[in-house]
């Protein structure tokens, strides 16, 4: 039985929400006052935060395009909250119409909200489950089936992992992961790095530390460490424009303001 | 509409290249060939638009509606745009309309776009709501079925102890419906059984002290029968930490204490009669000697029936099992009623115990009963069987004896009835008593009983009346006779005087005596109490006392200061007696003298003078009658001269004899005091020393140890 079936949460909007703050950033509108006012607070302080948001959206994408190339048809998104701009299967699918996709998240609007888009879709399933609870969600129906032998899968933890704290043991969660992902599978990893701008570090985990999904920063080797286990692709762990990026040359002289570290892994 | 010819190849060129470069500057997650495409398909259609005349504005809707679509939602690419479209060179100010044309359809499907996710986004919050109501639907019919349908009992409570609700399993267990409890408070389910700790336990849970406990209690059921719980309370707080409500779970096991109540019954029942048996008897007795104050009474009637055996022998156990039967039945709707206390010690012997009897005459009454009620013969299978009944009678106060000794006594009086004759009752006689222990027991048995160590020592406190300080004690030897029990001096020591078996016996008594004296001296120094130890006429007599007292005190290392004779007057004092001499050389020794029971025997105090003693003990029995009155100031307010007042004769006897042993030098103990009242009195008369119920009865020398290490504390007026 389900945990949060014994002691179930109430939806509150008057709390500002981790993802539909990342929609607004991306110009969405599937947020509310709370959210909005938080997110502008945010930008304030840091007003390159749309365009990090972004450069994040493009990773994702490079990213599956490049998996999908790579013969990878089933995506497993944790943490994808309202995946409005570039979502994973519309982009695998540009590569292989095959592609099934399992979006997860803890958050139930998120999950709501992912439902209802993807109704129509057979080859796409939603879950309500937290990655916190690592046992909890690879035990669902619709992970298990997607993570059942033979194909490769590829587990996308992208802008997640710095919401897990260092008590919630992310690195064990990610192992937990990793034991249950078949051969060849990929782990796609972004997370909010402290060396990129750690004059803005502080004030931009204190914002969100008043949300329900508090943020923290890793350096590049705790950030390294989760793809213990994995082979790196090309070029490693590297800031998000430089990644893969669709035209070498437009990459900005200064990655690192993206601040966030990306990377993708291959299991052997 | 027309196309126009003479809009400008180098305009169609400026617009496509600008913007492409507009679309770049967004800097949207999308790949290059993607944006590429966009861009392409948005400026064929804004070119289309100019080519006609005036402008077509619905392919300038479409871009802006496509670029809304593709994520183009910054204002600042409206802005870039609007400059974009003004500034291309095309006749006729159509940049600005285009512009415009553009401006206007992009805020249009912006708007579209924004109210399309907002309303999303609520359909999603809408959803999310619905599937945590149903979450919280099933999780409280989840705890609703668990509290309804629990075997335990649960009922919730507020903090102020209203009964708020209660679930089957506790509606049940206490066979009421849940509007009697709910006009109920916590509070009022008390019983008489509950534990004090219960009470202290919730109080401390509804002020928020603990959070939870647990006892088993007793409460009432609607039916006035006792159900017994095992309960856990638990608190239930706010979110703040206050006190909220309280749950109490309650699991029945009523069984279990009355599976309890039946071992017990078994344990303390005769099975046959269904009477208490031997050892609930004792218990009661017991607790009746363990709770009585001094002057307290009670009464036993030991029962045996005439011919029981005959009846038993010639008809046969199961008709003598059914007599006995009968005769209990007959016994207990006789005397129950009464108030008094029925049991069956074995056999066919019965017993009657009366507690806070008023004199001889309840217990003869109580003896008749018995009679009477035995008196109509009991039909068995056909046989009309005459039951008689022989009864021994006791009626005595509590102070003056033990439950065994009073049983024994009972029992011995039964045999004298039973030799007087059949179905009659005879009453206890202190003298015939003692006859009959000699004469069953002492003589016989006692030299083997010295040698067997049945004997032993018990110690009665004297105390100083002025500050109720722990001065002596006096040893008294007891027998622990293994048939009969535990007998005082009374019952053999006379018999034992008569035998000569005195002498071996008081010889051991003083070595017993001055060892503990001298253990006491060793532990506790000045603080030990002084030893009297009764020496017998026959003792005093012995040319061997002084030797024996001599050997006693070097071989325990007592002083002999520490050691007081007490003598019997009418013993040790006759004129022409040798054992004046002898007194003297137990003086040299240093060991003191005392003339015991003082008043009893024919006091001669002409030779009192002439006698090497130090004190006196006044006799028990001249105090007793001065005891009964409780008031400490002595003032009868009519002036008569009873008990209580000081002009009363016997204390005016109590203050003669006071000044006389101070104009002798001696000090005076009074015996027999039992109260606090006679305590005072005696002590303002200026007597010494008082021994008594009040001070303290006979006690194994462990008590004795725990007096002394307690000290000084106890006040002349203070209880036992």
């Amino acid at each position: 039985m389900r945990r949060q079936n014994w002691t179930p949460g109430w939806i509150d909007l008057d709390t500002p929400n981790a993802a539909r703050m990342y929609d607004y950033y991306l110009g969405g509108s599937h947020n509310f006052a709370a959210d909005r006012e938080a997110a502008r607070r945010a930008m304030a302080l840091w007003p390159e935060l749309p365009l990090i948001m972004r450069a994040n959206r493009a990773f994702m994408r490079r990213a599956v395009q490049y998996l999908a190339a790579e013969g990878v048809n089933r995506f497993l998104d944790i943490g994808s909250g309202i995946p409005t701009l570039g979502s994973v299967h519309e982009v695998a699918r540009e590569v292989d119409p095959r592609a099934r996709v399992v979006y997860v998240d803890r958050d139930p609007v998120a999950v709501a909200h992912s439902t209802m888009l993807v109704a129509d879709d057979p080859l796409t399933e939603v879950v309500e489950a937290d990655l916190t609870d690592a046992a909890d969600l690879l035990a669902r129906p619709e992970v298990r089936r997607l993570l059942a032998p033979g194909e490769p899968v590829a587990v996308l933890l992208v802008a997640v992992l710095h919401f897990v704290t260092d008590q919630q043991a992310p690195h064990l969660l990610v192992a937990e992961l990793r034991d249950a992902m078949p051969p060849g599978s990929a782990l796609v990893l972004c997370h909010a790095a402290l060396e990129g701008r750690p004059d803005q570090a502080g004030s931009h985990q204190e914002i969100y530390a008043r949300t329900a999904t508090p943020l923290t920063m890793r350096s590049v080797e705790q950030i390294t460490a989760f793809f213990d286990g994995f082979d790196l692709v090309d070029p490693g762990v590297v800031y998000l424009p430089q990644w893969r990026p669709d035209d070498p040359e437009s990459v900005d002289p200064h990655p690192e303001r993206m601040t966030g570290l990306v990377g993708v892994g291959r299991r052997p | 509409m027309t196309a126009t010819p003479d809009a400008a190849p180098g305009a169609a060129a400026a617009l496509h290249e600008g913007w492409a470069e507009l679309l770049d500057r967004q800097a949207l997650s999308m790949h290059p060939r993607a944006l590429r495409r966009v861009a392409a398909t948005t400026s064929d259609l804004l070119h289309r638009a100019v080519s006609a005349s005036p402008i077509d504005p619905a392919p300038v809707e479409a871009a802006a509606a496509q670029l809304v679509e593709a994520h183009f939602t910054d204002p600042r690419m409206l802005s870039g745009a609007v400059r974009l479209l003004q500034g291309l060179p095309l006749p006729d100010g159509r940049g600005g309309e285009l512009a415009a044309a553009f401006a206007a359809g992009w805020a249009s499907a912006l708007r579209d776009r924004t109210l399309r996710e907002q309303e999303a986004i609520r359909l999603a919050v809408d959803s999310a709501r619905r599937g945590v109501e149903q979450a919280l639907k099933a999780s409280e019919a989840r705890f609703r079925a668990l509290f309804e349908t629990a075997a335990i009992g649960i009922g919730i409570g507020d903090i102020e102890g209203n009964i708020l609700a209660a679930n089957r399993s506790l509606l049940e267990m206490f066979g009421a419906r849940l509007e009697d409890l709910k006009d109920r408070k916590v509070e009022e389910l008390v019983h008489p059984e509950d534990s004090p700790v219960v009470w202290t336990a919730y109080r401390e849970l509804v002020r928020g002290a603990r959070d939870s406990f647990q006892c088993d209690k007793p409460y009432y059921r609607g039916d006035g029968e006792v159900l017994w719980t095992h309960l856990t309370v638990s608190l239930i707080r706010d979110e703040g930490g206050a006190p909220n409500y309280q749950v109490a779970m309650m699991e029945d096991i009523t069984d279990r204490y009355r599976l309890q109540d039946r071992l017990r019954h078994q344990a303390t029942h005769d099975p046959l009669t269904g009477l208490p048996n031997r050892a609930a008897f004792f218990e009661q007795l017991e607790q009746l000697f363990d709770k009585a104050g001094p002057t307290t009474r009670f009464g036993l009637c030991y029962v045996d029936l005439d011919g029981f055996k005959v009846v038993n022998d010639s008809l046969g156990h199961e008709t003598g099992d059914q007599l006995l039967i009968r005769v209990a039945g007959r016994l207990r709707s006789a005397l129950t009623p009464m108030g008094h206390l029925v049991a069956r010690l074995g056999g066919d012997e019965f017993v009657v115990l009366l507690e806070d009897s008023r004199d001889e005459q309840e217990a003869v009454c109580a003896a008749q009963t018995v009679l009477a009620a035995l008196d109509e013969p009991v039909l068995l299978g056909g046989h009309r069987l005459a039951v008689g009944a022989s009864i021994g009678v006791l009626e005595r106060r509590v102070a003056s004896t033990t439950p065994d000794a009073a049983v024994r006594a009972a029992d011995l009086t039964l045999y004298r009835a039973k030799e007087a004759g059949r179905g009659q009752w005879t009453l206890f006689d202190a003298e015939s008593n003692a006859q009959s222990v000699s004469r069953y027991t002492v003589s016989v048995r006692m030299p083997l009983a010295l040698e067997r160590g049945e004997f032993f020592l018990e110690y009665q406190p004297l105390c100083a009346l002025a500050d109720g300080s722990l001065t002596a004690v006096e040893a008294l030897v007891r027998w622990r006779h293994p048939l009969l029990g535990v007998l005082g001096p009374d019952e053999f020591v006379s018999t034992a005087e008569d035998t000569g078996l005195i002498l071996p016996l008081g010889r051991w008594v003083l070595e017993q005596a001055c060892g503990q004296a001298a253990d006491w001296s060793r532990r506790f120094g000045a603080a030990a109490p002084q030893v009297n130890v009764n020496i017998t006429a026959h003792q005093a007599r012995s040319r061997g006392l002084v030797t024996d007292v001599n050997r006693v005190l070097r071989a325990s290392g007592l002083d002999p200061g520490r050691l007081q004779l007490e003598l019997t007057e009418s013993a040790a004092m006759g004129p022409e007696d040798a054992s004046v001499e002898i007194l003297e050389s137990l003086v040299g020794l240093g060991v003191s003298l005392s003339v015991d029971d003082f008043g009893t025997g024919w006091s001669n105090l002409a030779y009192l003078r002439d006698l090497p003693v130090s004190a006196l003990k006044l006799s028990g029995s001249f105090i007793g009658d001065l005891n009964g009155q409780e008031d400490l100031n002595g003032q009868e307010e009519d002036g008569t001269t009873g008990p209580g007042s000081e002009d009363h004769v016997g204390w005016r006897i109590v203050s003669g004899v006071v000044s006389l042993a101070h104009t002798l030098g001696l000090t005076l103990t009074a015996e027999g005091v039992e109260n606090a009242a006679t305590a005072e009195r005696l002590r303002r008369l200026g007597c010494d020393w008082g021994q008594g119920w009040h001070f303290g009865r006979p006690v194994p020398p462990s008590e004795i140890d725990r007096r002394i290490a307690e000290g000084p504390v106890r006040g002349a007026t203070g209880l036992p």
